[in-house]
C-alpha cells in the first residue's frame, strides 16, 4: 500500500504501460513460463520413451473436455424406462445414435481410457529402465503412483457408468472382493455400495467420484508430480545429473530449454500418437473386444452373469494375481488373500526408490541381470494379462500363479539382484545416438 | 514472543486447546457425509417379501423371481436330479448344511428344501456374487467332465453346486448357496423373503 513499496513495480497500475509488467507485478506470469517452460532446462539426450509424459497429459486434457460433453446428456440412472431398459444404459444409447456427435465424443472417451493406460503404461516403462525414480526423484515416482492409483479408481468407477452387462458384474465382483477383509468387509462393500446389492444408489455415487472427486484429486496430483519434476530436473536416457556440470550462468552444458526444444518436439509424438488414436476410433473403437467387452452391449441385467466375464485389459495383470491366490493361510480365506496379493502388487510400485540398490541409475550402465530381470518382468505382466481375459483354468492358474510368484521376487529380491550385477562406467556428459 | 526470546505459555495452551476443540468438529463433520454412504431409509425398507406362483412350473424346470434385487431360482427337481444328491455327499464341502445362515433351519435337510423336490435358492455365488448358470445335463454333454451328475456351475471364477446348492469342495465359494426365507401361502403360492405368516 504505501508508496515506497509500490516503487519497485514498474507500471503505474494503469493499462497504458506494458499489460505483461502490470501482470507480473500481481501474479508470476513471466516467471512461471520461464521456470516451467522457456528456461526449464531438460537434458538434450530424450529419446522415443520420453513422449509419453506429455502424451498423458494430452489424454487428460481428451478426457476431461469429452468427459465434460458427455456428462450434458448421459443420466446415471439404474431404474427402467417405459421400453423396459435402464435409464443409464439408453442415454448412453442416445449419446451414440442421436446426439450429432455424440457417438465419436463417446468413442473418443472410452478410446481415450484404454490409451490413458496404454501410454502410463510406457511412461512407467521409462521410469523403469532409466532409474528415474531414484534419489532425489522419489516425490516425483510416488506422485506417480498415486496418480497411477487414482487412474485405476478413475477407470473402474467410468466402466459402471454405461451399465451394461460387463459394467454390472464387474463392479458387483470388485465391490465384494472388500467382503474378502476380516471383520469389516461385509459393512465396508455396503457402505461401497450404498445398498446390499449393486444399484442405483451405487450408480449415483460412482457417477459422483468418476466426474468430480476423482478428476481434482487426478489434476492435484498431475500438478504436483511436473512441480516436483521440476524442482529436481529431469533425468535422462544415461542416467547422470545435467547439473553437475553448468556454464558460467549456471544453465547445465547438456541442458536445452523445455520450451521451444521439447515443446515442438513433443509435437511429432502428438501427431504420431493422434494417428493412432483415430486408426482405433474410426476403424475399431471397440478395439478387438478388449477396449469396450461385447456383454456391456447388452443392459445390465441383475438377474444373470455374461458366461464370461473379464475385466477391461488394463487391469488384467491384477485380477490374474487375485486368481492365482488359492490357498488359505493363518486361517484366513484365499479370497483375502487374493485381495492382498493384488492390492500388493499395485502398490509395491511406490517402493521402488528404496528397492533399487544399483549404483548406476540408467539400464544402459548396469549388466545382464538386470536386462534379464526386466525383460522377465515385463513378459511375466503380458503373460498375467493375457491369463485375466481367459476364463478360469487349471493350466492358467498354474502359469499365473508361476508368474505371480516372479512379479513379486523381481521387486523383493530386487535389494539383492540389483546390486550383484556387473555395472559400467557412467559417461561425464550425457551421450546422443 | 521471539522479541523477548521466552514463549508466552498461557497463550500457546490456548492455541492447542483451541485446535484440538476445532479437530472434534470437524471429525465430527465427517459424520453426516459417511452416513449419506450407508444405504438410505428406502434401500433399507425395499426388503419386501416377494410372491411366486409355481403352479405352471413341471418337473425338471426352473423359474427366477427377483428379491431385493438378487435372482431366486425355484427348481421343480425331478427324481433322477434328487437321487443325485446323497452320491454327492462326499464331495460337497457342507453336505449337512451345517452352515447356519445360509439357510432357515426347516431347509437344513438332505434337500434343503420344504418340499422335497421344490428347492428355493439366493441364485448368487458365495464368492464374489456371480449368479451361477445350469449345467442340468448330466456328464460331459455341457463341458461338465464325465463324472458330472447336474448342477451350477459359476462362470467368474468356477465354483459348482449341485442340485442343492451345495457347493463342491475346493472351489472358491466357501458356502452353501444361501436358501432365502419363504413359506407356501397355499400349495402352489410361494411367499419368499418372509416364514412366519401363515406357517
Amino acid at each position: 500500500m504505501a508508496g515506497g513499496t509500490y516503487e519497485k513495480y514498474k507500471s503505474d497500475g494503469s493499462l497504458g504501460g506494458n499489460v505483461l509488467e502490470w501482470v507480473d507485478a500481481r501474479f508470476p506470469a513471466t516467471s512461471m513460463w520461464k521456470g516451467h517452460l522457456s528456461e526449464y532446462y531438460a537434458p538434450k539426450n530424450f529419446n522415443f520413451w520420453y513422449f509419453f509424459g506429455s502424451l498423458a497429459l494430452l489424454v487428460l486434457v481428451i478426457q476431461i473436455v469429452t468427459g465434460i460433453f458427455l456428462v450434458m446428456h448421459y443420466k446415471p440412472d439404474g431404474s427402467l424406462n417405459a421400453a423396459g431398459v435402464p435409464v443409464a444404459f439408453a442415454s448412453v444409447e442416445y449419446i451414440m445414435r442421436d446426439v450429432p456427435g455424440g457417438w465419436i465424443i463417446r468413442y473418443m472417451h472410452s478410446t481415450g481410457a484404454s490409451a490413458f493406460f496404454i501410454v502410463v503404461y510406457m511412461h512407467m516403462f521409462r521410469g523403469l529402465i532409466y532409474g528415474s525414480y531414484r534419489k532425489p526423484r522419489e516425490l516425483t515416482w510416488l506422485f506417480g503412483v498415486g496418480i497411477f492409483l487414482v487412474l485405476m479408481g478413475e477407470a473402474f468407477f467410468g466402466y459402471l457408468l454405461p451399465w451394461g452387462q460387463m459394467s454390472y458384474w464387474g463392479a458387483q465382483v470388485i465391490v465384494n472382493l472388500f467382503g474378502a477383509i476380516p471383520v469389516v468387509g461385509n459393512d465396508l462393500s455396503i457402505l461401497i455400495r450404498g445398498d446390499f446389492v449393486v444399484g442405483d444408489a451405487t450408480l449415483n455415487r460412482f457417477f459422483s467420484f468418476h466426474v468430480i472427486a476423482f478428476p481434482l484429486i487426478l489434476i492435484g496430483l498431475v500438478a504436483a508430480h511436473i512441480l516436483a519434476l521440476h524442482e529436481t530436473g529431469s533425468n535422462n536416457p544415461d542416467g547422470i545429473d545435467i547439473k553437475e556440470k553448468k556454464d558460467e550462468k549456471g544453465i547445465p552444458l547438456d541442458g536445452i530449454p523445455f520450451h521451444p526444444y521439447y515443446t515442438v518436439k513433443d509435437i511429432v509424438g502428438v501427431v504420431v500418437f493422434l494417428m493412432a488414436f483415430s486408426a482405433i476410433m474410426f476403424f475399431a473403437p471397440e478395439g478387438g473386444g478388449y477396449f469396450l467387452e461385447t456383454p456391456n452391449f447388452y443392459p445390465a441385467d441383475p438377474l444373470k452373469t455374461p458366461n464370461h466375464i473379464a475385466p477391461v485389459w488394463y487391469f488384467t495383470p491384477y485380477y490374474s494375481i487375485l486368481r492365482a491366490m488359492v490357498w488359505n493361510f493363518f486361517g484366513l480365506d484365499a479370497k483375502f488373500w487374493g485381495v492382498v496379493a493384488m492390492g500388493a502388487s499395485v502398490v509395491i510400485f511406490a517402493f521402488l526408490p528404496w528397492l533399487d540398490r544399483s549404483p548406476v541409475r540408467s539400464i544402459r550402465y548396469r549388466g545382464p541381470i538386470t536386462k534379464v530381470m526386466i525383460t522377465l518382468f515385463v513378459i511375466c505382466f503380458f503373460i498375467l494379462g493375457y491369463l485375466g481375459t481367459l476364463s478360469p483354468s487349471p493350466m492358467g492358474e498354474l502359469i499365473s500363479q508361476v508368474c505371480t510368484v516372479f512379479y513379486f521376487a523381481f521387486f523383493l529380491g530386487m535389494p539383492w539382484w540389483s546390486r550383484m550385477d556387473k555395472f559400467k562406467p557412467v559417461p561425464e556428459r550425457v551421450t546422443m545416438k | 514472543m521471539s522479541n523477548q526470546g521466552k514463549m508466552d505459555c498461557g497463550r500457546r495452551r490456548l492455541v492447542v486447546a483451541t485446535a484440538a476443540v476445532g479437530g472434534v468438529g470437524a471429525v465430527g463433520a465427517l459424520v453426516p457425509f459417511v452416513s449419506s454412504l450407508l444405504p438410505s431409509e428406502r434401500a433399507r425398507a425395499a426388503g419386501a417379501p416377494v410372491e411366486a406362483d409355481i403352479s405352471k412350473l413341471e418337473s425338471g424346470q426352473m423359474m427366477t423371481v427377483e428379491w431385493r434385487g438378487k435372482p431366486v431360482w425355484i427348481i421343480n427337481r425331478t427324481k433322477a436330479m434328487l437321487d443325485t444328491l446323497p452320491k454327492l455327499d462326499g464331495q460337497v464341502a457342507d453336505p449337512k448344511s451345517e452352515v447356519a445362515t445360509q439357510q432357515p433351519p426347516y431347509a437344513a435337510n438332505a434337500t434343503r428344501s420344504i418340499k422335497p423336490e421344490v428347492l428355493v435358492v439366493v441364485g448368487i455365488c458365495t464368492h464374489l456374487g456371480c449368479s451361477p448358470s445350469n449345467k442340468f445335463k448330466p456328464g460331459n454333454e455341457e463341458g461338465m467332465g464325465a463324472d458330472w451328475l447336474g448342477g451350477f456351475l459359476c462362470p467368474c471364477h468356477g465354483s459348482t453346486f449341485d442340485f442343492a446348492g451345495r457347493v463342491f469342495k475346493a472351489k472358491p465359494a466357501p458356502t452353501n448357496l444361501e436358501v432365502p426365507p419363504h413359506v407356501y401361502l397355499t400349495d402352489t403360492r410361494i411367499l419368499i423373503g418372509e416364514d412366519k405368516k401363515g406357517a
